[in-house]
């Protein structure tokens, strides 16, 4: 037990905090790096709006800006206050729509994404265990191998562009799915059956798109990690002992393949949720894509930041708990 | 053996490199098109608008009042651009921070990788989305390559030092310990030549990054919307409602090209990387 605390848990809680220590230090120094001061582009902003305001109230304006945004005092000093402003959970009230906080807008969105790309992930990557393991031990099927070719076709092109070519082919061309949103435009979320069919319906293209370009890579992996299982020893004397080929395929083959793959689930977060994003954007669908893009167009600066935080902080938490369940599915880091 | 031996090789025996071959002669000859333009790709309203394909406009013609096709000759080569500029920074952290790694061990190893593996794991887009709205309308197309590059090297620096971790292994390595060589000259003479195929690989599978990366800042209007490319090229489409005015062939010439361009980098990547890994070559024949 101490030797799995001091080998297996304790590199992974320090690595948890070094990803939170970087991206946030990241997020801390991007904006004073960058050229165009937020403050003055606040103030700039205002002022173009065309109304007329007197100089001393822009002072104030500005004085109260720099202060919202963390920027008084030197750098050290802005570097622990931003740290204490986070551990308080305070990210500061949203520019575009004030004074509604900042997280509350993201506590609205985050649902939505979350569970899209939660069924998503968990979906492609059982698909494409399954299939690539098929894939190896059934060399010849047909049908195998076409969707082999297509999971590596669509693997290399961008989330956007899969999004946008399914969208015109099944909401445009072919309108079987609805064209956006994650729910017709005046209905309430609730939890009905009826709401749920509705919901359902409207995520199935967003998540047809993070599966169909996830897919291919378990696929692919799992492809490669069970062809050389499938010559093992005990393989074979298990397939001559006449065990059934659906037992040898689950319990000898895809079992002993599957560690790097959950290794690998916990890797994928990240780029899973960067595409989650962009693909919102497409369908628009409800989530934080559509929030970023919403801060983008409205210049609503404390939003980005704020949705960049909880992104960096959401994905570091979700490696992190995916760290501490592998020792169930590996017995060799429970018993060191 | 000869680089063009290789080519021919792979093109006899590698259907996934003829497939690339093909893809990206079309995507070059574009590129080269760029040069005998007859239109300025900067320069709006100089054909009739909205005009669908024909064959004097192949793509047809944008609501800007431009030919699509003679437009994707510029997008085409500045998207290819931006993914060479992306790829040649990031290789050379990526070579640095691997080599230092994989070689030095110890402690600059476990700081290295600590690094290397949160940028592995943090959510790139969010922080690249903070940093395209701080800089926009300042951002021009080499301030993108460059950010793009500072960001797009930790997967393949593990995957160098991983490879420098077997090299110091070898006797080769030992015997230039032993000769007195210094640890810069053996990572410089002795190592990096093993490492460069990888790396080669790795380029390619970076561009693949950058360039759909800048599609989606783009998309978001977070590049340098002036400049012509893939990215932009939907962005214009989307500002001017192309879907559902009914313009859609504006869409589908930028998705079709990006689909070519991407699956003809995809494909040499994996035959590529196919080819360099010696497993894959005992296998083929038979050892």
């Amino acid at each position: 037990m101490r030797k799995f605390v001091l080998h297996y848990l304790l590199p992974r809680i320090l690595q948890y905090f070094t990803v939170i220590f970087l991206g946030i230090t990241v997020t801390f120094i991007i904006p004073r790096l960058s050229p165009t001061d937020p403050v003055e582009a606040q103030v700039s902003m205002i002022l173009s709006s065309g109304s007329a305001v007197d100089p001393e109230a822009i002072e104030h304006m500005r004085a109260a800006l720099t202060e919202m945004y963390g920027l008084s005092g030197s750098p050290v000093e802005q570097y622990i206050a931003f740290w204490g402003r986070l551990l308080r959970g305070d990210l500061g009230p949203s520019l575009s729509t004030f004074p509604t906080p900042v997280t509350q807008l993201i506590g609205q969105a985050l649902p939505w994404t979350l569970g899209l790309m939660l069924a998503a992930v968990i979906l492609s990557w059982i698909i494409g265990n399954i299939l690539g393991a098929l894939a190896s031990y059934y060399p010849k099927n047909k049908l195998i191998y076409a969707i082999d070719i297509m999971s590596q076709a669509v693997r290399p092109i961008p989330y956007y562009v899969v999004a946008l070519v399914l969208l015109v082919v099944f909401a445009y061309l072919i309108p079987i799915f609805p064209f956006s949103g994650a729910y017709p435009v005046g209905t309430r979320p609730s939890l009905t059956p009826n709401f749920v069919l509705i919901y359902l319906k409207h995520s199935a293209l967003p998540a047809l798109t993070l599966i169909l370009v996830g897919f291919g890579g378990w696929f692919i992996g799992m492809k490669s990690l069970t062809s050389n299982i499938i010559s093992e020893d005990y393989v074979v004397y298990a397939e001559t002992t006449g065990i059934k080929e659906r037992k040898i395929l689950t319990q000898y083959i895809m079992r002993n393949a599957m560690l790097p793959q959950i290794t690998g689930l916990g890797l994928s977060l990240g780029t899973v949720f960067s595409g989650a994003l962009i693909m919102e954007v497409v369908f628009q669908y409800p989530g934080m894509g559509m929030l970023t893009l919403q801060a983008i167009f409205r210049n609503d600066y404390s939003l980005i930041m704020g949705i960049a935080i909880y992104s960096i902080i959401g994905v570091a938490t979700s490696v992190f708990l995916m760290d501490l369940i592998y020792p169930l599915f590996d017995p060799r880091v429970r018993y060191q | 053996m000869s680089i063009f031996r290789i080519i021919r090789d792979l093109l006899k025996y590698d259907s996934r490199f003829r497939i690339a071959f093909v893809f990206l002669s079309a995507i070059l000859i574009m590129m080269l098109l760029s040069f005998v333009s007859p239109y300025s790709p900067n320069k709006t309203f100089v054909v009739a608008m909205d005009m669908p394909p024909s064959l004097e406009h192949p793509f047809g013609t944008s609501s800007r009042g431009q030919d699509i096709f003679w437009w994707m000759t510029f997008a085409v080569r500045n998207s290819f651009l931006l993914g060479i500029v992306t790829a040649v920074l990031s290789r050379v952290i990526a070579i640095i921070v691997g080599l230092m790694a994989g070689y030095e061990g110890g402690w600059i190893d476990k700081i290295l990788m600590a690094i290397n593996d949160s940028f592995v794991v943090m959510p790139l887009l969010p922080i690249l989305i903070l940093l395209g709205f701080l800089l926009r309308g300042k951002m021009n197309f080499f301030t993108l390559g460059l950010i793009l590059g500072i960001f797009g090297w930790p997967w393949d620096a593990r995957l160098i030092r991983s490879q420098v971790l077997s090299l110091k292994e070898r006797s080769f390595t030992r015997t230039a310990v032993y000769s007195g060589t210094h640890p810069f000259w053996i990572t410089i003479h002795e190592h990096l030549p093993f490492v460069l195929p990888i790396v080669f690989a790795t380029t390619i599978n970076n561009m693949l990054w950058s360039i759909g990366m800048e599609v989606t800042l783009s998309v978001l209007g977070l590049s340098d919307v002036g400049t012509p490319t893939i990215g932009t090229a939907l962005f214009w489409a989307n500002q001017h409602g192309a879907l559902v005015a009914g313009v859609w062939w504006w869409i589908a010439a930028p998705t079709f090209i990006a689909i070519i361009l991407f699956l003809g980098l995809y494909l040499l990547f994996s035959s590529i990387n196919e080819y360099i890994d010696p497993r894959t070559r005992l296998r083929l024949i038979g050892g």
